[in-house]
């Protein structure tokens, strides 16, 4: 069957096949979804327990959980966008990938053991593990929904349009594929089926970005400095070097921490440390991803300036003024339009791996958090949690549907930025210092997750970003385009001062007893 | 669980010298990681054409710092990996005999 679609495509034409219906990418994304939905009807005969719902019976291997924490956080925007970034903005598209990758050494060095060791199912675990249950799991639940929300909604709007670009098919109806197949993968196959989908991908991405790379360079000698000259030649030396991406140090500063902190504060990223059987599992995974990731943004940046040389500049704002075509450009240049099809579903599948993750994070909160420790006060009844983490699946599937529709053809660019602010505002500060700090109390951890969630939201609204760029004003009220330096900053002070105001005995007691659990993992979740 | 034996634990100088071990090195690195990193975004910041500099006819300090941060990520965290899986486990189960 592929033989006989590969030689109905003839490599020679000029054009770009781009936006026609691809034969190998319909063919690859078909074999791609029967294959996970295999692996969901396999996962679900496995997935009874709560255990199993949320943590994939924490039976998943520290290598395996490393590539999927890679599949969950490799996004299409990331592949596609960064690459697309440094094909026209050059080297300032790398400064923003690394971004997305210094936080990883910090989950390692700062959260991911404690977690695991603490926690039960979602990061709330940890932080209301001494503290008052009730208070705690409202106040995290409001900063866990709202980063996957404005995340979902920048995946869902960037899926849209991205699969309507590759294969030609309707916004809409792309939408609601999305939505339909990663709401079964989470609904029937649980953490196990999104785990494996999730390894999938990040197995296929790694695999065709490497394939891009080694095809692009084959054209300079495998040679990364013939291919840097030809940049140079073509576009000057400048290219190579940072531009205008960061001119005001303030911003580039509150970017940055919102990007490395954010990602230790990513509900989606930090359920994942609860799949693995211990804390040495737990830091073998991290040190995986972050191989992994890194990696995959140094591939990126080859791509980025491959592309570049070899499809043009022109050609690349041609098609889509954020360059996020370059990648696929490079893909149809180098291997023909089967490549460039095998790309596309890959891109398809990134898709999903993500929005699967999400979805099982915001699931686990409303059922984990919210009702089992808000409406049920803590009682709970393993056969009616699954039930609501299962509706709330449903919920959010109809739900991200629902945004991906509303959202059509706005700006929702800001909207990973903006997630990654609250991540690192209103759930990083309560997370560390829950873990850190033996004086840190209920009231503490509230005021310092309200206070990152409503400055960040608030910040952004009258900065640049959103009060001129989108609801056109002439000028800001805030600033700075990112306002993790002052959300994160204000969120460490309130909570530290509203401790301080009033110590909780209670919570200061139970936080060296929890000590043999946090670093002997004595006790902990199996 | 022996509450005595517990507490015996918590107090006990090996259990609070593996605590403040553990977080000197974490919080090290993480000084490091974020210096790294920050400094990196300050020098692009106010000194691009520092980082222009040229190494060889086609590579520049910009490239190899780069790439660099994300080796050097990848590396910090190996490194605690390694220490941890060699001294911070092995007297971790020290400590857990006596439990």
């Amino acid at each position: 069957m592929f033989l006989n679609l590969l030689l109905q495509i003839n490599p020679g034409s000029t054009e770009s096949t781009l936006g026609t219906a691809n034969p190998v990418s319909i063919a690859i994304f078909f074999l791609f979804v029967a294959v996970t939905l295999y692996i969901t009807y396999w996962a679900a005969k496995k997935t009874k327990t709560g255990s199993e719902f949320y943590a994939a019976g924490r039976n998943i291997s520290g290598f395996q959980n490393g590539l999927a924490l890679a599949g969950d956080y490799m996004s299409a925007a990331s592949f596609l966008g960064i690459a697309g970034m440094v094909a026209t903005k050059g080297y300032d598209g790398l400064i923003y990938s690394i971004g997305f990758l210094v936080g990883w050494p910090l989950i390692m060095f700062l959260v991911a053991e404690p977690l695991r060791n603490l926690g039960k199912y979602t990061f709330a675990d940890v932080v209301a593990f001494r503290l008052k249950q009730r208070p705690i799991r409202i106040a995290a639940s409001v900063g866990s929904l709202l980063t996957i929300s404005f995340y979902l909604i920048a995946q869902m709007v960037g899926a849209g349009s991205l699969i309507k670009t590759l294969f030609g098919l309707d916004y809409e109806i792309a939408v609601i594929v999305v939505g339909v197949v990663m709401t079964m993968y989470v609904l029937f196959g649980g953490m196990l089926a999104t785990t494996w989908v999730q390894i999938i991908k990040a197995v296929l991405l790694l695999s065709g970005a490497t394939m891009l790379v080694l095809l692009a360079l084959a054209q300079f000698n495998f040679s990364p400095a013939e291919l840097f000259q030809s940049v140079k030649t073509q576009y000057g030396a400048d290219m190579l070097a940072p531009g205008g991406f960061i001119t005001n140090p303030f911003d580039a500063l509150s970017l940055g921490l919102a990007l490395m902190l954010g990602t230790a504060g990513l509900p989606h990223i930090l359920m994942r440390f609860y799949t693995v059987p211990d804390d040495k599992a737990a830091r073998k995974s991290v040190f995986v991803a972050t191989g992994f990731i890194g990696y995959f943004y140094v591939l990126t940046f080859f791509i980025g300036f491959a592309a570049l040389a070899l499809v043009g500049k022109d050609a690349i704002l041609s098609l889509d003024k954020g360059g996020n075509m370059a990648a696929l450009l490079l893909a149809e240049n180098t291997g023909g339009s089967a490549f460039l099809g095998f790309i596309a579903s890959v891109a398809f599948a990134t898709i999903l791996a993500v929005v699967a993750g999400l979805t099982l994070s915001g699931a686990s909160t409303i059922s984990h958090d919210l009702y089992v420790h808000v409406v049920k006060k803590g009682i709970s009844d393993e056969k009616g949690e699954i039930k609501v983490a299962k509706r709330a699946t449903i919920f959010l599937g109809v739900l991200a549907v629902a945004l991906g529709l509303m959202f059509k053809g706005q700006n929702v660019a800001f909207m990973v930025g903006l997630a990654f602010s609250i991540a690192a505002s209103a759930n990083f500060p309560a997370l560390l210092m829950s873990i850190i700090w033996k004086g840190f109390t209920t009231k503490g951890a509230v005021w310092c997750m309200v206070t990152g969630a409503v400055l960040s939201l608030v910040l952004i609204v009258i900065s640049p970003t959103v009060w001129v760029d989108i609801m056109g004003n002439s000028e800001a009220i805030f600033p700075l385009k990112n306002p993790t330096i002052v959300s994160m900053t204000a969120a460490f002070i309130v909570g530290i001062l509203v401790s301080l105001a009033k110590p909780e005995k209670a919570a200061s007691d139970l936080f060296e007893s929890e000590k043999l659990r946090t670093y002997l993992g004595h006790g902990s979740e199996k | 669980m022996n509450t005595d034996k517990t507490h015996e634990i918590l107090e006990s100088a090996e259990f609070k010298k593996l605590v403040k071990t553990r977080w000197n090195i974490s919080l090290s690195f993480t000084l490091v990681m974020l210096i790294v990193y920050i400094g990196f975004l300050l020098i692009v910041a106010y000194d691009k054409e520092f980082l222009k500099m040229p190494l060889g006819d086609s590579i520049n300090l910009a490239i190899v710092v780069g790439l660099g941060i994300i080796f050097f990520s990848w590396l910090i965290t190996g490194l605690y990996v390694y220490w941890a899986n060699n001294y911070y486990d092995a007297d971790v189960h020290e400590i857990k005999k006596k439990l």
